[in-house]
Parts: C-alpha cells; sequence; structure tokens
C-alpha cells in the first residue's frame, strides 16, 4: 500500500467536505430533524408501540439508515464523478496508485464522512427522543458496514455517470424508494401478507432491521441474515469497482 | 538497459543517448473506431529535450495520454526506463510528470494544497522545501494561499506545471504548456525546462509554436494523421533550414544549365527561364558572389532575382500538408 498517496487522496477528499461543511452535514441534520418532529412527534404521539419500542424512537435507525445510504450514495459518487468531470481525473489516472489505493481513500472519505452524519444524526435523536442502544458495537459495526458499502456503490455511479442526471436517477429513483418501502417507519410485520412477502426481496430491510435491533433487539429478520446480506452487499460492489479498474471502464479511453 | 545511481559527472555524456522512454508499435483506436495512432515508434534519450510538432488532431496528446497512463494502447508497448507502463505502472508512472493539455484544475483548494497532494498522490513524502522551491520557480509563491479558482489562466497553466513537478519526476510532459502564456512568462517557461533538463530531467513537450521547438529542442518530432512521420535532431534540421535560395528570371531561357556553371548546386525550371541557386546561410557567400560574375562573364542576362529562406515552419507546413 502507497501510504503517502492514501493519505494524500483521503486527507484531499476530507478537505472537500470540509469546504462544504454547511451542505454535507448541517442539511441532513436539519432535514431528519423534521422528520423527527412531523413523524416522531406529531404523528407518533398517536402512534402505539412498535414492538416495545415508543414510535419515536423505532424510526431513529431507520432514519439513521436513510440518511446513510443516501448521504453515501452521493457523497462517493460526487468524489469520483466531479473529477471525471472537471478533468483532474487525469491525476489520479496518472499516478502510480493501485484500483485499491484509489478505491480505499474515495471510499474510505466519502464512508467516513456518511457515519460523522450518523453519529451527528444519532445525537440530534436524543434531543427529541429517548434512546437506548443495546449493542453498541454492532450498531457500530452496521453503520460502518452500510456507509462503505454503499459509498462503494457510489462509487460505482460516479464512474458509470456521464452527467448529472445519471449521478442523480440512481439515488432518486432506486434508493430512495428501497429505502421508504425498507421500513425506516414502520414495521414490515405491519404490512399485508403480500407485501410482506415482495419488501423481503429489498435489500435494505435486512440493513434496517439489522440496525435496529442493534438498537432495541428486536428484529423483522434475523440478524444473522441481515449480517449475511449486508456483507453480501459489500462483496458485490467491491467486485463491480474491481471490474472497472481493471478494463478501464468510463476512466480511460 | 537501466543504469541507477549516475554521478552528475558521467551522467550528462554518457547517459546522453540512452534511451529512457521506448515506444513500439503503439497504435490507438478510439471507442468511436478512429484509429488515432498509426503503429508510432520512438525512443527518447535520457536527458533530452524533444519537441513533438504536428497540426491539430494528429494524435499528439493520445500518445502522451497513453504513456502517462490516462489511455490504454491498442497494441504496442512502452517501456519507461525499463519498466513496462502495465505491468510495472507503479514504476514507470513515479518517473513520470505530466502537464496536461488542458486546464484542469481542482476550484477551491488553495495553491500550496493542491500541489502538496499531487506529490503526495505520487507517494513521496511530504516535503515543504521542495513544494517552496517549485512554486517560486513558477513565480506562484505569492499565491500559495489562494484558491485555485482566483488564479489566471497563465497562472493556472504553471499551476499544472508546478503540480507535474511536485513528485521530482524524471520525465515530464509538457502538452502545449506554452498555450495562452504570455511571452515574458514563456520565456520563463523555457528557462526553467532548460534548467530541468540540466538537472538530468527528459522533456517531451507539444507545441504549435514552431519557434519554441527551435529555441528548445534537442530533437524535433513530426505527426501527421496518427503517424510518426519524422524524427530529427535540431541542429540536422536547422541546416534545412538554413538553406536559402536565390532565383534568377533569365532574359532568354537556357535549354540546360550549361556545362561551365556545373560546380554550383542549380536547378533549372522546366521552362528554363528560371535558374534556383541553393545555398547554406552560413558558408559560401563568396561562391555565390563568383557565381554571379561567372553568369556575367558567360553573357546569361538576369532580369531579376529574389532570394527565398526556409523557415522551420515552411518545412513542417510542407511536411503536414496532405
Ligand atoms: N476520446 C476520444 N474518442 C474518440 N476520438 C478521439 C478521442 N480523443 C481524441 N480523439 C481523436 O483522436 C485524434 C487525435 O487527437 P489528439 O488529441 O491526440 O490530437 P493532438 O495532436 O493532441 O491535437 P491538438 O494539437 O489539437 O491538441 C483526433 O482526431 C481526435 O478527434
Ligand atoms: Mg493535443
Amino acid at each position: 500500500m502507497n501510504i503517502y498517496a492514501v493519505r494524500a487522496m483521503y486527507a484531499f477528499e476530507m478537505a472537500r467536505t470540509a469546504r462544504t461543511l454547511m451542505q454535507s452535514i448541517v442539511a441532513p441534520v436539519i432535514s431528519t430533524s423534521l422528520y423527527f418532529i412531523v413523524f416522531g412527534s406529531a404523528i407518533g404521539s398517536r402512534m402505539p408501540t412498535v414492538g416495545g419500542v415508543s414510535y419515536g424512537a423505532f424510526i431513529v435507525p431507520g432514519l439513521i439508515m436513510l440518511s446513510l445510504l443516501t448521504q453515501s450514495i452521493s457523497n462517493a459518487s460526487f468524489g469520483i464523478y466531479f473529477p471525471k468531470f472537471t478533468g483532474t481525473i487525469y491525476e489520479l489516472l496518472s499516478a502510480p496508485v493501485s484500483t485499491l489505493e484509489i478505491v480505499v481513500s474515495y471510499v474510505g472519505a466519502a464512508a467516513t464522512k456518511s457515519i460523522i452524519l450518523g453519529l451527528i444524526i444519532l445525537a440530534t435523536a436524543t434531543l427529541f427522543v429517548p434512546l437506548r442502544v443495546d449493542h453498541p458495537l454492532w450498531m457500530l459495526a452496521f453503520l460502518f458496514l452500510t456507509a462503505v458499502t454503499f459509498s462503494l456503490v457510489g462509487f460505482i455511479i460516479g464512474i458509470w455517470a456521464n452527467g448529472f442526471e445519471k449521478l442523480q436517477v440512481v439515488p432518486l429513483v432506486i434508493v430512495t424508494p428501497l429505502t421508504f418501502l425498507g421500513g425506516s417507519f414502520y414495521s414490515i410485520g405491519m404490512l399485508p401478507p403480500f407485501w410482506r412477502t415482495v419488501a423481503l426481496f429489498n435489500p435494505v430491510v435486512y440493513l434496517i432491521s439489522g440496525f435496529r435491533w442493534s438498537f432495541y433487539g428486536v428484529a423483522e429478520v434475523g440478524v444473522g441474515i441481515s449480517l449475511i446480506v449486508t456483507l453480501a452487499f459489500f462483496l458485490v460492489s467491491l467486485i463491480i469497482v474491481g471490474w472497472i479498474f481493471k478494463t478501464g471502464y468510463r476512466l480511460k479511453t | 538497459m537501466r543504469v541507477h545511481g549516475q554521478s552528475e559527472t558521467d551522467g550528462m555524456t554518457y547517459s546522453y543517448m540512452q534511451t529512457i522512454l521506448k515506444i513500439d508499435n503503439l497504435s490507438k483506436v478510439y471507442a468511436s473506431g478512429f484509429q488515432a495512432l498509426k503503429s508510432v515508434n520512438l525512443d527518447i534519450h535520457k536527458g533530452e529535450i524533444f519537441a513533438l510538432l504536428g497540426p491539430n488532431g494528429a494524435g499528439k496528446t493520445t500518445l502522451i495520454s497513453i504513456v502517462c497512463g490516462i489511455a490504454n494502447a491498442s497494441t504496442g508497448s512502452v517501456m519507461v526506463d525499463g519498466y513496462d507502463i502495465r505491468r510495472n505502472y507503479r514504476a514507470a508512472r513515479s518517473l513520470i510528470g505530466l502537464v496536461p493539455q488542458e486546464l484542469t484544475t481542482d476550484a477551491f483548494a488553495s495553491v500550496w494544497a493542491t500541489v502538496s497532494f499531487s506529490r503526495g498522490l505520487f507517494n513521496k513524502p511530504p516535503d515543504p522545501d521542495h513544494i517552496e522551491k517549485v512554486l517560486k520557480s513558477l513565480s506562484l509563491w505569492d499565491k500559495r494561499r489562494n484558491k485555485v479558482i482566483t488564479l489566471s489562466g497563465g497562472m493556472k497553466r504553471r499551476l499544472l506545471i508546478a503540480k507535474a513537478l511536485a513528485h521530482e519526476p524524471r520525465i515530464l510532459f509538457l502538452d502545449e504548456p506554452t498555450a495562452g502564456v504570455d511571452v515574458d512568462l514563456r520565456r520563463d517557461m523555457w528557462k526553467l525546462v532548460r534548467g530541468l533538463r540540466e538537472s538530468g530531467v527528459t522533456v517531451i513537450l507539444t507545441t504549435h509554436y514552431i519557434n519554441e521547438a527551435e529555441e528548445m529542442a534537442d530533437r524535433i518530432g513530426v505527426m501527421r494523421a496518427g503517424e510518426l512521420i519524422l524524427v530529427k535532431d535540431k541542429v540536422e534540421l536547422m541546416q534545412d533550414l538554413g538553406k536559402k535560395r536565390l532565383s534568377l528570371l533569365l532574359q532568354d531561357p537556357l535549354r540546360q544549365i550549361p556545362k561551365e556553371l556545373s560546380m554550383y548546386p542549380l536547378e533549372l525550371s522546366p521552362d528554363g527561364s528560371e535558374l534556383t541557386y541553393t545555398y547554406d546561410t552560413q558558408a559560401e557567400r563568396m561562391s555565390i558572389v563568383g557565381f554571379i560574375n561567372r553568369l556575367g562573364d558567360m553573357g546569361i542576362e538576369v532580369r531579376d532575382l529574389r532570394t527565398t529562406q526556409s523557415s522551420l515552419e515552411d518545412i513542417f507546413v510542407n511536411l503536414v500538408k496532405e
């Protein structure tokens, strides 16, 4: 591993984050707070508990996941799309760095940013609802794994995209619906049987379920399955990224 | 062949003809099906300044992009100081610095940060002294805290050079380094490039300013439509350049060049009305006088005369047309 190179790329990406602190941290915190006010307080006060957890507390892991997914994807996709768009990618391609080093740095920076964000949202949530975290290490593990996996997905999107529309389209058309339908705001047990079966094909269900389990010890699906699905997601993304660099797909002419 | 750790003294002379970059049979077909390079062969000597000339679209940037790892070759191989650019890409790329043709820079980072980043990217430990030296040599020191976006076009061009020099490359590619750079700075840049050469850096540059190639290069390569059509020592080329032609319009056409004039480098136009004497600017002044006297003696009357001089630009234009 070219340690100086990885450090330089990572630090440069993090500096970019610092420069855009407003949009990258403050905006999601505001929107999450709005969710709490609307769903948690306004609606939640009229809702029964879900699996013994108050509705406001129940949606916290889902909300964090929602932000984690969308932010990981947008951070990472912009992070690599932007150099392609401005042309500064030439430097990356001409540098003596390996695929792995580029991925570690860019995906690492994007994931770092969304993990920080997730923790900030978690902290924000404590202002609104009483929270408890039964399995903090598992919570961090799911946070980490999800952030890294979806940063990889974002990285792939950023490389695949050849315009800003494409950059928006995957998060908008696929990820956001999957997250909303993945049980961020409800337990899939509340769904009619048919839709419950459909929901089980949504990988985000497993991420949210596992993550929620680490908070309250209750899960829609076994935590082991959640972990396996998350890891599988991670590996598939990793393989695609490896293939992209091997072939120079959309990076080299 | 590779020789590492040469001393300063034997370096300059001994290494001069050593090949540091070897391009064999390089072809490039873009995804569109367009063939941008057609079997290019080129050896770059260690420590030389090589100017790559050619009209727009000749394939100069494509060639450079392949060597630097930005584009994939379709066929052929490139060796950088003995390292294959694909198999040993780390070693090969570490030696190379690239200043791209397009002004592509980060916008919001500071000059200092972006140049330091380039050094790190090539896996060199931080060295503020070196960055300082580079920025000063490119008159960017005063701008080190500025955001890149606040720089002028010429400053951005110099910033790209600073970035390329940040990791102390042994081979520097300059793809039109002086496009959009004012006259003073252009001269500064020439000085900088010569300084680099002095320190043993091999420089490959492209330019559309023929006088720049004339000024700087040790050797000149000319590309046309994806082919490298000429590679020549500049001095040799300058000898062609130094040729002057004296054209004499004759009162009475000649059938052929008279025997008495056979010792002179003469050419007769097909209609016999124009006699052209080609000579070297450096020498042979005297023989022109002799030649003209001779004409007078022979009773050949001259109606008019003109001299023309072929410049590198003429040679270049002739080479690349059609
Ligand atoms: N990505 C690409 N896809 C398809 N064709 C390309 C691509 N890049 C370059 N070309 C074509 O390849 C040819 C060579 O381009 P190149 O940029 O190497 O020329 P050049 O000699 O650098 O020209 P200039 O002096 O204008 O910079 C041109 O005809 C160009 O249109
Ligand atoms: Mg070019």
